[in-house]
């Protein structure tokens, strides 16, 4: 295999490996506070594409400065995040924190299928493109091949938000105190820690994040229907595969999925459809809980 | 009532004659259905083995997939049609697959456990879609069925199919029912409840999960050999893709587990919901499924089998001052 070849397999599986943090962090950190994996986040992601692809096209017509797009993705994650987040976990997940995980995962299953109509519904079946802030960046040529500076710039936003991340769970109060449920529910509730709140404001972050993941995305894709299962599946395996709930399980997973995929790709495109389960399998197989899951005491 | 024709074996029965009969007066469509819930049924079946033990697949899909490619691939190479030799192999290959998977997947629990079985049915899903020899993406068209010497044209391959499917998901369902009868089959409520107990007991609760878990291929292997028969086409997106084992937990979580019956009356009721709001709601058929989905964890966690419960529950009430009625009068 020549360096080039290695090069440009290395850049692909970079840049995919960013947008698979950009889904999956949000979910994993959902998961590692509240135990359940939530299958409402592809539908997070879908509505942060649409919306966001939505009034791009609106914001391109007014002719203000191209950069003002990125603000206009922020703001979208961060509303849904906030409307979502507090409509799923109060009006849906606080009822079933009792139930088995399997329960919960089919009820945001539910709420999955639920949304996924109202998204054709509100958008219908025309796929939407806002392709200008990718214009706007330009491309940049590595190894003769050019790749749109927008798609690097993802590597750039995943960095950072793993980097906030984590110096918000280990750096401030809040973040403590997400540890301290995290380690053990009961016992934070009975240190004064206020556990219905950590768990909302968890949900909405963790929603946020899924809604940004769909809003940078929005420009570099066709918005259309079937993007947020395609995610929801994704993520999943990459939350799995770095260990439920743990962030550099995450970076790691996608770093791990991203490149054996874009490696795939290259090489032997007849893999390329379940390279990502056989990762998912393998590890597994080797590691049950996933490669960076927190160790759990075992009760009896 | 002897070991085998309890009060459920009978309702099986009943079940069974009930559908012969009502072959000759229902409509093309709605044998579709019936035939459809009866492959359903059984993959569902199969899921209520394992969730007896507190363990769900979301790759269940899996065996449905293995058993419906085993029997197009027999018509396709062999060329031979005979109902009860394609079933067979498929059920054979699948519950061969399960097996050799048990070893590895009874070491699981939980969401694991759920989730190893999906990435076990997408690479089954990559694998047939890439490859030619299997029909790829378009899948592989079967056949007329014949049914040993029998060979039968036009309207009355219908109602054999039917007659075949009816007697063995009979067959199958009363073989679980007594299974679930036997120590080894009680032992699934004790893996639920507490595994390390078990084993103190002396039983080992990875071999009884990977029992279970080999009767819940097999099962599921002819839920998919009927499927591929009745739908006369398999192809990857129908047969192995997640959404369909989404569909099989859907049913699960709607009969419940209380009765080796309930996974064929839910699958029934799930192919009447989804005909219908398909046909009548175009636009929003997910969200009606959705929300039946919603309605269901929330009111009735038991599935509906538990409706039949509460009725018995009441009767058994209503029956009790009476009784002590009548004792006061004696």
């Amino acid at each position: 295999m020549d360096t080039e070849l290695l090069l440009i397999i290395l850049v692909d599986g970079l840049v995919y490996a960013s947008y698979l943090f950009m889904v999956s962090v949000g979910l994993t950190v959902i998961c590692g506070v509240q135990k359940i994996l939530n299958v409402t986040h592809g539908s997070l992601y879908a509505f942060g594409a649409y919306l966001c692809a939505t009034i791009l096209i609106v914001y391109a017509e007014t002719g203000w400065p191209g950069a003002g797009a990125f603000v206009i993705m922020a703001l979208t994650a961060i509303f849904l995040g906030i409307v979502f987040g507090i409509i799923i976990e109060r009006g849906l997940l606080r009822f079933l924190y009792a139930e088995d995980e399997h329960i919960i995962v089919l009820a945001t299953f539910a709420a999955f299928l639920i949304l996924e109509d109202v998204l054709l519904l509100i958008w219908g079946t025309n796929p939407y493109i806002a392709a200008e802030p990718l214009a706007l960046l330009g491309q940049t040529d590595i190894a003769d091949l050019p790749f749109d500076n927008y798609n690097l710039s993802m590597i750039l936003l995943s960095a950072l938000v793993a980097a906030v991340l984590w110096y918000g769970l280990r750096r401030t109060t809040f973040g403590k105190m997400l540890l301290a449920v995290i380690f053990d529910r009961e016992l934070a509730q009975s240190m004064g820690i206020n556990v219905t709140r950590v768990f909302l404001l968890t949900f909405i972050v963790g929603s946020f994040l899924g809604a940004l993941g769909g809003a940078y995305q929005a420009p570099a894709i066709s918005v259309q229907p079937g993007i947020g299962v395609e995610v929801i599946v994704l993520a999943f395996a990459v939350v799995v595969i770095g260990g439920m709930g743990s962030i550099p399980g995450a970076l790691i997973g996608s770093l791990v999925v991203g490149v054996a995929r874009a490696a795939a790709v290259h090489l032997e495109p007849v893999l390329e459809l379940f390279v990502i389960y056989m990762i998912m399998a393998i590890v597994l197989i080797v590691r049950p809980q996933g490669l960076f899951a927190p160790a759990k005491p075992r009760k009896i | 009532m002897t070991k085998y024709m309890d009060r459920t074996g009978w309702a099986l029965t009943i079940g069974l004659v009930v559908l012969i009969v009502v072959n000759f007066f229902i409509p093309e469509w709605f044998r579709a259905i019936l035939l459809l819930s009866l492959a359903r049924g059984s993959v569902a079946l199969g899921l209520l083995v394992l969730w007896r033990c507190g363990l769900i697949s979301f790759g269940h899909a899996l065996f449905y997939g293995f058993g419906a490619y085993t029997v197009a691939l027999i018509v396709k190479y062999l060329g031979i049609t005979d109902a009860f030799f394609t079933v067979a192999c498929g059920v054979v290959v699948a519950g061969g697959f399960a097996w050799a998977l048990g070893f590895l997947l009874r070491r699981y629990r939980g969401i694991f456990f759920a989730l190893l079985n999906l990435a076990f049915s997408m690479i089954l899903y990559g694998v047939l879609a890439k490859l030619e020899s299997l029909g790829s993406t378009d899948g592989i068209s079967l056949e007329r069925t014949t049914y040993l010497w029998y060979a039968p044209e036009g309207p009355a391959n219908k109602t054999a199919l039917f007659f075949f499917a009816a007697i063995m998901t009979w067959a199958v369902a009363m073989a679980v029912h007594h299974y679930l009868r036997s120590t080894l089959g009680y032992m699934t409520t004790a893996v639920r409840e507490n595994e390390i107990r078990l084993e103190f007991l002396g039983y080992s609760a990875e071999r009884a999960i990977h029992v279970k878990y080999t009767i819940s291929g097999l099962v599921g292997g002819f839920g998919g050999a009927i499927a591929a028969m009745t739908i006369g086409h398999v192809d990857p997106d129908s047969m192995a893709y997640w959404p369909i084992s989404g569909d099989f937990v859907f049913i699960a979580i709607l009969s419940g587990t209380g009765n080796v019956g309930a996974p064929f009356i839910g699958a029934l009721l799930y192919e009447l919901i989804r005909t219908y709001a398909f046909e009548q709601f175009p636009g929003i058929w997910q969200l009606i499924m959705g929300g039946t989905l919603l309605l269901i964890i929330m009111f009735l966690p038991n599935g509906l089998w538990s409706l039949v419960d509460l009725w018995k529950k009441r009767r058994a009430e209503r029956g009790r001052p009476a009784a002590a009625a009548e004792r006061e009068k004696a």
